[in-house]
């Protein structure tokens, strides 16, 4: 087992050499000159041009991308091109409040998504399986940004309940954790009803009922347990998918997270923050990932049985 | 002469009883795809959307750029069915030119990731060997960086305009078709009828185009509708943070980015164009869960 995971961080290397590699490479060749931007518009030529030299902006692409990658491994994701701070330093900042968001979404989705899809299985065509079901492909198919404006509007304009932006209390957090979990909880609850009803038909169901168990023991611990590897993955991916609905979330509530420091960075055409918090996010949801692969051991014996 | 030929050998010959075959099964899918009433519905849908998108100039009652600076947001009303924007456009006209922007986007954005994804998937996984790892290890990349974000990073870089937004949402999920169609293509190249068609003396190319792919479609029919719903939300995302399609090109996001600020004093201008997004996204997974259980009725029980 440990073998297993030290094996799976260590691929974590070649990736992120690779979409470190690919993001570079995309901030590269975009137009605009980083030093240009540092100094202003109307910055004399030679000025530009000293600072282009001491950037080392008119080296190589592979000896950029070297330092690039260099210089990340030290924790250093070069200097904002507004503020002239580390950029490292600013995402950090931000990314405590990004993660609560993402985690707290997930939360919500996990805690509608998984009893809404048991009871939707356990009771098949029923009135709570058709309504919950509509529900769920409306959520799929709500655009998370709309609905985070049609919140603001009820629950913040017309019912005044809470907050429509800011960050810091419990109540601040209630409406962006909802807004970014929605979709995910009804993606989990459509994958835990159609993986609980696949097990449901499983022999050693059939046998456990056999056995006079109750139906809450049966599915409680015989379906439940096997139904869960698909809803698992489900849930990582998902987490990735919020890393990146971040971005709008944040948006819409000013939250003061990665994504909102990005798009705000994509205005100013501040390229090194923008790289750098792809960067930071693309590893949060890569851990994540590998998190989530050592959780299916746990879960179940027979992939753990493969690692031993 | 040799056209002539090939016409008169194809009804007596091997093509005609696989045609029929395969019209058939198509026939069956569709009977299936009929009896479900929810993926009807979402086919109908998706139809009045397309007829929306096509005559656009008949249906809308305005121009989409015309404003109105005397009717800046006003409600709904007779003149206006949805009300006026903040420029005092028409919002119905708007949205029903948006139709267009946003399948455009979708369908073309899909088919990029299909046909970049599909031919490196279908590559990898008929050759194997180094070609396989080194397309399917850059895959592994794409993937672990969040769509979105990619697609941000992309037009970010770029800059927007509808030609951008479905090049960078169409990249972005290109590792998806990659892999699906990498998989089917592994499950059904050890078959028999491939290995009859190789017997006989058929190109590689040949062997992929005409006898694999065409037996891996159910797959990627299923994830290129769900795909193209996908699609149009990640773009609308785009356009809502200001990377997107530019103004005065009505498109339904950057329309909903426009309402925000006005969210106090006129709120059907951001309700409306969410509305729309949402009605054709919910049409598209309607009918891709349909198609899904229409194409593996093994799944559906």
């Amino acid at each position: 087992m440990h073998k297993y995971i030290l094996r799976r961080l260590l691929l974590l290397i070649p990736v992120m050499f690779g979409v470190s590699f690919v993001v570079f490479t995309i901030m590269f060749f975009t137009p605009g000159d980083p030093a240009k931007i540092l100094l202003g518009e109307r910055a004399p030529e030679a000025e530009v041009q000293a600072l282009r030299t001491q950037m080392g902006l008119d080296d190589p692409y592979l000896v950029q991308f070297g330092r690039f990658i260099f210089n990340a491994l030290r924790g250093d994701l070069g200097r904002s091109l507004t503020t002239r701070r580390p950029a490292a330093q600013e995402l950090w900042a931000r990314f405590p409040a990004t993660l609560q968001l993402a985690a707290a979404g997930v939360l919500v989705a996990v805690l509608m998504g998984i009893p809404i899809g048991i009871i939707s299985a356990t009771k098949q065509y029923s009135l709570f399986d058709g309504f919950s079901m509509v529900l769920a492909l409306i959520g799929v198919s709500m655009p998370n940004f709309w609905q985070g404006i049609m919140m603001v509007l009820l629950f913040s304009i017309v019912l005044r309940w809470f907050p429509s932006s800011g960050y810091g209390t419990f109540r601040h957090l209630i409406m962006p954790a909802l807004t970014i979990g929605t979709s995910s909880a009804a993606t989990i609850t459509r994958m835990t009803r159609s993986s609980m009803l696949e097990v449901v038909r499983q022999d050693y169901i059939r046998t456990a009922r056999a056995k006079g168990l109750s139906e809450r023991v049966v599915i409680n611990r015989h379906a439940l347990k096997n139904a869960l590897i698909p809803i698992v993955t489900v849930i990582g991916l998902q987490f990735g998918y919020l890393l990146g609905g971040a971005v709008l979330t944040e948006t819409i509530f000013s939250w003061p997270g990665v994504g909102r420091l990005m798009v705000d960075a994509i205005r100013q055409r501040d390229y090194t923050v923008v790289q750098g918090g792809v960067l930071l996010l693309a590893l949060t949801f890569s851990i994540v990932n590998l998190l989530v692969d050592i959780l299916y051991a746990y879960i179940d014996p027979r992939i753990k049985a493969q690692y031993k | 002469m040799k056209t002539e030929a090939d016409n008169m050998v194809a009804p007596t010959g091997e093509q005609a009883p696989n045609t029929r075959k395969s019209r058939s099964q198509w026939a069956e899918v569709w009977r299936r795809l009929r009896r479900n009433r929810m993926a009807m519905l979402g086919l109908v849908i998706i139809l009045i959307i397309f007829f929306t998108a096509i005559f656009a100039e008949v249906i809308a009652p305005y121009d989409y750029r015309t404003q109105n600076l005397m009717r800046v947001a006003d409600p709904p009303s007779r003149e206006h069915l949805l009300g006026t924007d903040d420029l005092g456009r028409d919002i119905l006209s708007r949205i029903i030119f948006g139709a267009r922007v946003s399948l455009q986007v979708g369908f073309v954005a899909v088919s990029i990731s299909l046909i970049v994804g599909g031919t490196l998937g279908a590559l990898a996984g008929y050759y194997g060997g180094n070609l396989d790892n080194v397309v399917m290890r850059f895959m592994d990349v794409l993937l672990a960086i969040p769509s979105i974000l990619l697609a941000i990073a992309i037009v970010s870089a770029f800059g927007g305009g509808l030609i951008n937004v479905m090049i960078a949402v169409g990249i972005a999920t290109i590792p998806v078709y990659a892999r699906i169609v990498k998989a089917s293509v592994i499950s059904i190249k050890e078959q028999e009828f491939v290995e009859a068609a190789r017997a006989v003396g058929a190109r590689d190319s040949r062997i992929i185009i005409k006898h694999i792919l065409p037996n891996s479609l159910a797959p990627i029919i299923v994830q290129g509708t769900l795909g193209v719903a996908i699609a149009i939300l990640s773009a609308a995302g785009l356009s809502f943070i200001g990377l997107g399609i530019e103004p005065p090109t009505p498109e339904w996001g950057a329309m909903l980015s426009s309402g925000r600020h006005l969210i106090r004093r006129a709120p059907h201008v951001a309700t409306f164009p969410g509305i729309a997004i949402m009605i054709t996204i919910f049409a598209l997974n309607l009918l891709g869960d349909g198609l899904r259980d229409a194409l593996d009725p093994r799944l559906k029980q």
